[in-house]
């Protein structure tokens, strides 16, 4: 489904490489986790794939099912069905959580050629989503992410991906910042979303979350590059003996 | 359904309608039509024959006449003002014709709407201005939708110089309420003109409202007697349509002791690619325990993108608290004109009056915007609160520049102000200017600014979630602009937001 191949991104300003060659093959159906320490280059490798401005890719491919994703518009690609739960949310104060959502969803109906959902419809499908992940009504009210908590901010993103359903959901550091409740929520809130048709690239720093989503594949990165890539026992490994010992081989 | 899900899909951030708005018009000013008309222009130039013509062709007693002439002859040994953050070529005021009527209104007034030329009540239906007495909505556009409450507004139509019909008028005179043309009300309650008219905006009080006085044609005259809420909501639409002409509308609007009303206003003008010149007075005066909320959507073309055309808006409108706990509400959202220069004023005389003003002020590409509000406090205990939100984008300049003045007898009174601006591109400009005079002691004005750009985050944060540029730029502006829609009528509030998306296209990208 999303096949990433030999990606070379550098950052635009400074002409610095971030990733140096990263391949990676994510099969309809399946949860990937990709884990590495800190400056390794997974944020830039959901930020490149969403589309941000700010970086430019010097070699190699992404494709969605077969479809070269950066010949489309950070918007087009959602409309693909590419979905990226960002490690900070931003902010857009005076619009509402629930006007948001709605705008996005008849965007995407939209460029779709799909019909709108009735807004009655709509609420409903969105309360009946916010309740599983215990988002209150109030949250649903007030402004988009606008003096939200940390836990309530990564419960959001993964509500808008419940009620936007797409294909490929790309969670960048979603645990970061969480409590241990809101993990949990936050994980069951994934595993529920999980079918034969949807696939999953979980960035994260931690092996703690992947006791929750259980990952077909994980990956290590480092330097810009995947070093390891194995089944989830590479986690709880690399848990034990920290990264280090994995970037030494590298070198 | 709870209040949420009434809430939610009519007046919050960006409905499909606003979407689709974007996209059927495609960057263009949807009102840029002309109607082709036979018209009657008074000769070219401004003389004092001219304004004894206008005067003439409103049969118009000697006093008007006079007070006409003595604003006239103030007018010749004044000049215009140029302290406003505005740039513009000097204006030919002996360029422009003064009086333009369509033919047919010209041979016989007509009775009643039926009588009226259908080619303009054609023009006002493309505008989708309802001059049928119907359950509509109000304002500029959507009429045909009619909203589950079924709500009537009255319309008091005026094209170029001269008001084609107003709705509803029986029936609101059933509760007393006068809502007639202006020229009319010269002619039939002369008592109520004669002590009002001038009373708030002097003839003297600057170069385009002594042009006005001279030289206003037509308008909206509103009057509220004593306890009486206006069953309906007011509003008048004004439509420039003749080239080379200026229109010189005068409002003026009484709430008595104790009454309630509530008005709106429309504007629109074809899309030429010569400058017009629109100068405007509007009075609005509140007696005691009474209660004014005048809301404006102005969307006079603004020229196109390369700057060429659009309307130069020289606007005074002043409100008088003259009872004590009166209150008036300003509320404008400001898109369309080349020039803007109007700031929707407060005298607020009575003890414990209020005044609030709420404004949108859009610029994009060359518009040029220098507009707020003065609040003057006189009384004790009077209180005021501005909210103003100006958006620049392209290579337009916005300045906010309001008064706040505390008179020494205006004891324990307050003020709270909010300017924020907002920036779309890099080429556009944002100026606040801010006066402010306290002469007591027992006063507190509070100022708050605050300036930044649409951020790219917010941006592509829309974008990750399926919408492209133009839908994420308005709805961000629309949440920015959240606190001013809201104070708007509901009906107005979904064109506003409407019209906040469609005069930002093409400011990004």
């Amino acid at each position: 489904m999303l096949k990433i191949s030999d990606l070379h991104v550098s950052l635009e300003e400074e002409q610095k490489p971030i990733l140096k060659g990263v391949d990676l093959e994510l099969p309809a159906g399946q949860v990937h986790a990709v884990m590495g320490p800190n400056g390794s280059g997974k944020s830039t490798l959901s930020y490149v794939l969403a589309g941000r401005d700010g970086y430019d890719v010097t070699a190699g491919s992404v494709t969605l099912d077969g479809d070269d994703i950066f010949e489309l518009d950070p918007d087009e690609r959602a409309v693909n069905g590419l979905f990226l739960a960002f490690q900070y949310p931003v902010e857009i104060p005076g619009v509402t959580n629930m006007t948001f959502l709605r705008t996005a969803m008849n965007a995407l109906c939209k460029a779709r050629g799909e019909d709108e959902v009735s807004a009655a419809d709509f609420l409903r499908m969105v309360r009946s989503r916010a309740r599983e992940l215990e988002i209150g009504s109030d949250l649903l009210k007030r402004p988009l992410n606008t003096g939200f908590s940390g836990g309530e901010k990564k419960r959001n993103e993964i509500l808008q991906m419940a009620v936007l359903r797409p294909r490929v959901c790309i969670l960048d550091e979603t645990d970061s910042g969480l409590d241990i409740d809101a993990m949990k929520l936050v994980a069951a809130g994934v595993n529920r979303l999980r079918n034969p048709t949807r696939s999953f690239l979980v960035i994260t720093h931690y092996q703690r979350l992947l006791d929750y989503i259980e990952p077909d594949v994980v990956h290590v990165m480092a330097d810009g590059r995947i070093v390891e890539t194995g089944g989830p026992e590479l986690a709880l490994r690399v848990e034990k003996t920290g990264y280090s010992r994995l970037l030494k081989k590298v070198a | 359904m709870t209040e949420l899900d009434s809430d939610f899909s009519a007046r919050e951030g960006v409905d499909q309608a606003t979407v689709d708005a974007v996209r059927t018009v495609g960057g263009a000013y949807r009102y840029g039509f002309s109607t082709d008309i036979e018209t009657e222009y008074a000769p070219k130039g401004l003389n004092e024959d001219i304004v004894r013509h206008i005067s003439a062709r409103n049969d118009e007693p000697d006093w008007m006449t006079e007070w006409r002439l003595a604003a006239y002859r103030r007018w010749v040994r004044m000049s215009e003002p140029r302290w406003a953050m505005v740039e513009y070529p000097r204006i030919d005021f002996q360029d422009q014709y003064y009086y333009a009527q369509p033919k047919s209104m010209a041979e016989s007034r007509p009775e009643s709407i039926d009588d009226v030329d259908p080619k303009l009540l054609e023009t006002y239906r493309k505008l989708g201005i309802p001059l049928k007495e119907q359950l509509v909505l109000a304002g500029v556009q959507g009429a045909g939708e009619t909203p589950a409450d079924g709500r009537k507004v009255a319309v008091d139509a005026v094209f170029d110089s001269v008001s084609v019909g107003t709705t509803f008028r029986a029936e609101l005179a059933r509760a007393g309420v006068i809502f007639c043309p202006i020229s009319e009300a010269i002619r039939d309650h002369p008592d109520l003109v004669r002590r009002y008219l001038g009373s708030v905006v002097p003839q003297s009080d600057n170069f385009y409202a002594t042009l006005n006085s001279a030289v206003f044609s037509d308008g909206s005259f509103v009057y509220v007697p004593p306890g009486v809420r206006c069953p309906m909501e007011l509003s008048t639409y004004f439509r420039i349509n003749a080239e080379n002409t200026g229109q010189f509308e005068r409002t003026l609007i009484i709430a008595d002791r104790g009454a309630h009303v509530s008005y709106l206003e429309g504007c629109t003008a074809p899309q030429r690619d010569t400058n017009q010149l629109h100068a405007a007075v509007v009075e609005l005066v509140a007696e005691e325990d009474s209660e004014i909320k005048y809301s404006t959507v102005q969307n006079w073309y603004p020229g196109d993108a390369e700057g060429k055309g659009g309307i130069y808006n020289f606007v005074t409108k002043r409100a008088d608290c003259r009872g004590a706990r009166s209150k008036v509400m300003w509320t404008q959202v400001e898109t369309g004109s080349a020039i803007t220069w109007k700031y929707p004023s407060c005298i607020l005389r009575g003890h414990e009056s209020q005044g609030e003003f709420y404004s949108i002020a859009i610029a994009n590409n060359f518009q040029q915007a220098d507009t707020g509000t003065k609040m003057v406090h006189l009384g004790r205990n009077s209180r005021s609160r501005i909210v103003s939100k100006g958006i620049s984008a392209g290579r337009a300049q916005n300045t906010y520049r309001g008064l706040v003045s505390m008179h020494p007898r205006a004891k324990n009174s307050r003020n709270h102000t909010q300017c924020d601006s907002l920036l779309i591109g890099g080429n556009c400009g944002a100026h606040t200017v801010p006066y402010i005079e306290v002469r007591n002691d027992s006063s507190r004005v509070e100022h708050e600014a605050t300036t930044s750009r649409v951020d790219e985050d917010q941006l592509f944060y829309c974008r990750q979630r399926g919408m492209d540029e133009e839908e994420a730029v308005a709805l961000v502006v629309n949440g920015f602009c959240k606190e001013v829609l809201q104070a708007l009528p509901m009906e107005f509030a979904m064109e506003a937001q409407q019209l906040v998306a469609i005069s930002l296209e093409g400011s990004v990208g």
